[in-house]
């Protein structure tokens, strides 16, 4: 990388993130860096993530402090081959700071969520992107469309992305009638049907997994590609205190254990995290919702269903992604995926890899769509 | 969906809501249909403030003006929730507690208790207080710890439009009798609310803001304030964590108590006057159960000791500010045992 001196700054993860606040360095002054390396460790108002190195070489300087809060796109630090010379990763750092204007809180306002009416009653859902090949993510349960803050953004860039709130989930309506699978698809089906999507790529994580392949199932020939994210449906096993738990819980202090479950590091659980889910919680019709899509899918602490086995007949391309730590649903079931899947497992990650190892994940998706969109070899 | 609406409107949504959801809650209350120069109940201008504003026209027969005679209706709302309704009464300033006390607190707190268990008065007092807006001792008073000291009584304080709304709704849910305290001087602030009802349990604070410092306990219109002194502190090094009981009856003891382990110092802000108030209870409680981990001694920031004054510039003096708050948290942060190093 010669002498190019590069910056780390601080990320924008989700609309809403104007600053955050550097919790630790995960590396020291002069440690070897390899692209998407992490860090640092940044806490935000919504979640704490991990800040990843965005070129290879040695990290020359930690400019920000540990507890010191940095505007969005603001100096971090410095990345620099060993080559670079002291005086000239000085002056970058004078000129960087003397010029840095942080974006203005309000200034980009950002694409904001919309809301349809559709025969399962209204569904909320953010689209972001231009152009390319739609792509539509359904998050797990007891989620919304937030969960995907830090994958849309990233994936917009290649595709127009539709992050949706299912059924009885953030500001979608909570009536979800029999609170069974054909319920959440017929919803997603008449979504896609009411925005004129005619063929999609799908991502579901945990129950939204099992509702992406449930339409891939029903339906291949509308969906050009399908991304599991610890997903539900490849084995019966499912840790009943984080459903149960998640049900229950009518208080901070019940409900922080069980959203800490679905990360390696329950320290990524902040604060405004848990008053953000209570708040979803304690709208009415969310416990009864809640309960009867649990009771249907989840009926005494197993999965009702199980569809490994019809994932081998499909013929969509696959892709499944877990985290090794999964306290929700073992990684082990990533191996139930059929053979033709494309099948990553993270070392070190929980049950939502997708916040808790963004930049991997992202990684590894577009990697995946760029295949699938890429022309079949002769 | 959530958007930015008042701390008035979220309350007038809450009762629109309650009202729509069931037929049995029902209003009543000096101007709560007219109101201000209103030349008959169908003005609706809705209460002094237009608090109420909408919901005569919209619920016909639900809505009631009364006479002016506060004994009167606030124990026809006791004797309504006996029997079968869920009324929420307005009762206008909270200084005018003392014509209806009887009703209040010798009747409707004690139903359940004198009849087994067989009664069940879910009935809401919702009323006015706090000085800030040249009102005078008669309009501007601080009276929750008077009816926070009634076993049989619930309290709610909401310093933002998201609690005023919900826990208006848990109010008018519970099946106990609420006193339901509104702010005069918030009523302009906003705040992002969800448009769907959703009910605020009671006995639950809010962690308004993370520190390990100083632990804040604020109620009211001093949370902002508490607010505003803990972003000037954390310039000088100072973390405060900022608690907002939310309600005082039930009174969520343990996020104060597991606040305090963490930090060992305690300010409690209250704009009540000093004796025998919400500030004296949470540092005795704090003393009492927390006593191994404080580092310093409790420290109370309250109004003084005196009637509200009529005086503007005596009124300002008289309510606690950000920069008291910051002075009390700076001694004790800087008193009592030093830091282990």
């Amino acid at each position: 990388m010669s002498d190019a001196v590069e910056k780390l700054g601080m990320p924008k993860w989700g609309l809403s993130m104007t600053e955050g606040r550097l919790v630790e360095w995960l590396v020291e002054e002069g440690a070897e860096l390899a692209v998407g390396d992490d860090v640092a460790e940044v806490e935000t108002e919504k979640i704490n993530g991990f800040v990843e190195s965005p070129a290879a070489g040695i990290l020359r300087r930690r400019i920000a402090a540990v507890g010191e809060v940095i505007p969005v796109g603001g100096l971090l630090g410095v990345i620099a081959d060993a080559s670079a010379q002291d005086a000239d990763i000085d002056r970058f750092v004078e000129e960087f700071q003397a010029t840095f204007v942080p974006e203005e809180a309000e200034a980009e306002a950002g694409p904001v969520p919309e809301t349809i009416e559709v025969a399962a009653g209204r569904l909320r859902f953010l689209r972001q992107g231009e152009d390319g090949e739609p792509l539509v993510l359904l998050h797990g349960f007891g989620g919304d469309l937030n969960n995907w803050l830090f994958t849309a953004p990233a994936l917009a860039e290649k595709h127009v992305v539709y992050a949706l709130d299912l059924p009885g989930h953030g500001e979608s309506s909570k009536d979800v009638g029999a609170g069974d699978l054909d319920f959440l698809v017929g919803a997603v089906e008449q979504f896609l049907e009411a925005q004129d999507l005619r063929r999609v790529h799908l991502a579901g994580h945990s129950m939204g997994g099992m509702v992406a392949a449930s339409i891939a199932l029903a339906a291949p020939e509308r969906v050009s590609s399908l991304a599991l994210v610890a997903s539900t449906g490849l084995g019966e096993e499912i840790n009943s205190d984080y459903i149960d738990g998640f049900v229950a819980a009518e208080r901070r202090r019940d409900l922080k254990p069980v959203l800490e479950l679905l990360f390696a590091d329950p320290g990524l659980v902040t604060r405004q995290l848990v008053d953000d889910v209570l708040k979803y919680k304690r709208l009415d019709g969310v416990d009864e919702a809640l309960r009867v899509i649990a009771a249907d899918a989840y009926p005494e602490g197993r999965q009702s269903r199980v569809i490994a086995d019809r994932l081998t007949e499909l013929d969509v391309p696959l892709l499944v992604v877990w985290g090794r730590e999964d306290r929700v649903i073992s990684a082990a079931h990533a191996e139930r995926a059929p053979d033709t899947a494309q099948v990553h497992v993270l070392d070190g990650r929980g049950h939502s890899p997708h916040m808790e190892a963004a930049g991997d994940v992202n990684r590894i998706m577009e990697e995946f769509l760029a295949g699938v969109g890429a022309p079949a070899r002769p | 969906m959530a958007r930015e609406i008042t701390y008035q409107t979220a309350i007038n949504e809450a009762l629109a809501q309650e009202m729509e959801r069931d037929p049995t809650v029902v209003v009543f209350g000096e101007d709560v249909a007219g109101g201000m120069e209103a030349p008959g109940e169908d003005d609706a201008w809705g209460g002094v403030l237009g608090v109420t504003k909408g919901l005569y026209h919209k619920y016909p027969g639900r809505v009631l003006d009364t006479p002016i005679s506060e004994s009167a209706y606030v124990g026809a709302a006791a004797g309504a929730a006996a029997s079968g309704l869920r009324p929420v009464a307005e009762l206008m300033f909270v200084d005018f507690m003392g014509v209806c006390l009887d009703q209040i607190f010798n009747q409707a707190a004690k139903f359940r208790y004198m009849f087994g268990g067989k009664a069940k008065t879910p009935m809401v007092i919702r009323t006015m207080w706090g000085a800030g807006i040249r009102a005078a001792s008669q309009h501007s008073q601080a009276l929750y710890p008077i009816f926070t000291h009634i076993p049989g009584l619930k309290v709610a304080l909401p310093a933002t439009p998201y609690d005023a709304k919900g826990l208006l709704i848990a109010a008018i849910r519970d099946d106990d009798p609420v006193i339901f305290f509104e702010h005069k001087v918030l009523y302009d602030t906003k705040g992002d609310v969800p448009e769907e009802p959703y009910a605020l349990p009671f006995g639950e604070a809010n962690i308004v803001r993370e520190g390990g410092d100083v632990t804040v306990v604020a109620l009211g219109r001093m949370v902002s304030f508490a607010q505003e002194a803990a972003e000037a502190l954390a310039g000088e090094g100072i973390d405060c964590e900022i608690i907002d009981p939310r309600t005082t009856s039930p009174l969520d003891e343990d996020t104060i108590l597991e606040s305090v382990e963490n930090t060992g110092r305690l300010v409690v802000v209250d704009e009540a006057s000093p004796r025998c108030g919400m500030a004296s209870d949470i540092a005795a409680r704090v003393a009492q159960e927390a006593f191994a981990d404080l580092k310093a001694a409790p420290r109370m920031v309250t109004a003084p000791h005196t009637p509200v004054p009529f005086s503007p510039v005596l009124e300002d003096a008289y309510v606690p500010t950000a920069e008291s708050i910051a002075a009390a948290v700076r001694e004790t942060a800087g008193s009592g045992a030093p830091a282990p190093a």
